[in-house]
């Protein structure tokens, strides 16, 4: 019974903090909202018994991400943002296919079926807690992948950093 | 226990709204931001999924999502900073050098 509950609560601040954050006329409140959001999804992974990506997700989404955006946000000038038109002169349309989008998801639900289960089932996460089997699948069986996810977060670091480096006129001059 | 059903649908109404920012919003960053609601609802669905189907490969995945998505946002990021730097301007319906 608590369960249902906090799901219920979790899944209207999810979808109530979501609307806000695409329709506020300031980012530096959309951003906050998305941080109100990104905390009840980690309430959602802990129903679902997924602590260690709970933690994962408060400290990469709400504490890395998040802080990066707020910073973009600073660097470009917000000053004439909330004065301006926040939508694009067709934002109908992509409401308009949003919400086909959803109803059309949401009505290909009942045709879903489970596919076959996995060894893992709840007890044996419990018993083994859910960080070391959570590791234990990720070292064994996903190494390759996990190795290439390293890689590119390093080229996410250094295409950041060019990106991101000012030129001085006299560089432009010289290339 | 909780119906799959309902994550699901949480999912994909959280997914809707991603994409309606995404194609609303004239803000660079603010799509950004969109997409990062996309990535979440994706999330959430891997791991309802992966407790459902006792295993774990949803969560590894879900993992993984959140290692592209803090890629992604950097690069993104760049792009803004980059974009604003030479056009003055982050808002996507100014940037139409390509329209013909």
């Amino acid at each position: 019974m608590f369960t249902y509950l906090f799901f219920l609560y979790c899944a209207v601040m999810i979808v109530g903090t979501g609307l806000l954050a695409i329709t506020m006329r300031n980012p530096v409140h959309a951003v906050l909202m998305v941080l109100v959001l990104f905390f009840h999804m980690a309430g959602l992974y802990l129903i679902l018994g997924a602590e260690f990506l709970a933690a994962v997700q408060i400290i990469v989404y709400a504490g890395a991400i998040l802080v990066l955006y707020l910073f973009v946000l600073f660097l470009v000038s917000l000053r004439d943002e909330v004065k301006m038109d926040r939508f694009v002169t067709s934002a109908w349309l992509g409401r308009i296919i949003s919400v086909g989008l959803a109803v059309s998801l949401i009505s290909m639900l009942p045709t879903f079926v489970l596919g076959q289960k996995g060894h893992w089932p709840m007890a044996a996460v419990i018993k083994a807690t859910h960080t070391k089997a959570l590791g234990m699948e990720m070292y064994t069986s996903y190494i390759l992948p996990f190795e290439i996810a390293g890689l590119i977060l390093l080229i996410a670091v250094i295409g950041g950093l060019v990106l991101a480096k000012h030129d001085t006129p006299t560089t432009i001059e010289k290339s | 226990m909780i119906p799959l059903s309902w994550y699901m649908s949480l999912s994909a109404i959280l997914f809707a709204i991603g994409v309606c920012g995404f194609l609303t919003r004239r803000n660079l960053i603010m799509m950004f931001l969109s997409i990062e609601l996309m990535l979440n609802a994706v999330n959430l669905n891997m791991v309802a999924l992966s407790h459902y189907l006792d295993s774990m490969r949803g969560q590894v995945f879900t993992f993984f999502i959140i290692t592209v998505a803090a890629a992604e946002a950097a690069i993104g990021l760049g792009i803004a900073i980059t974009l604003y730097r030479s056009r003055k301007t982050v808002h996507v319906d100014e940037v139409n050098q390509l329209k013909g």
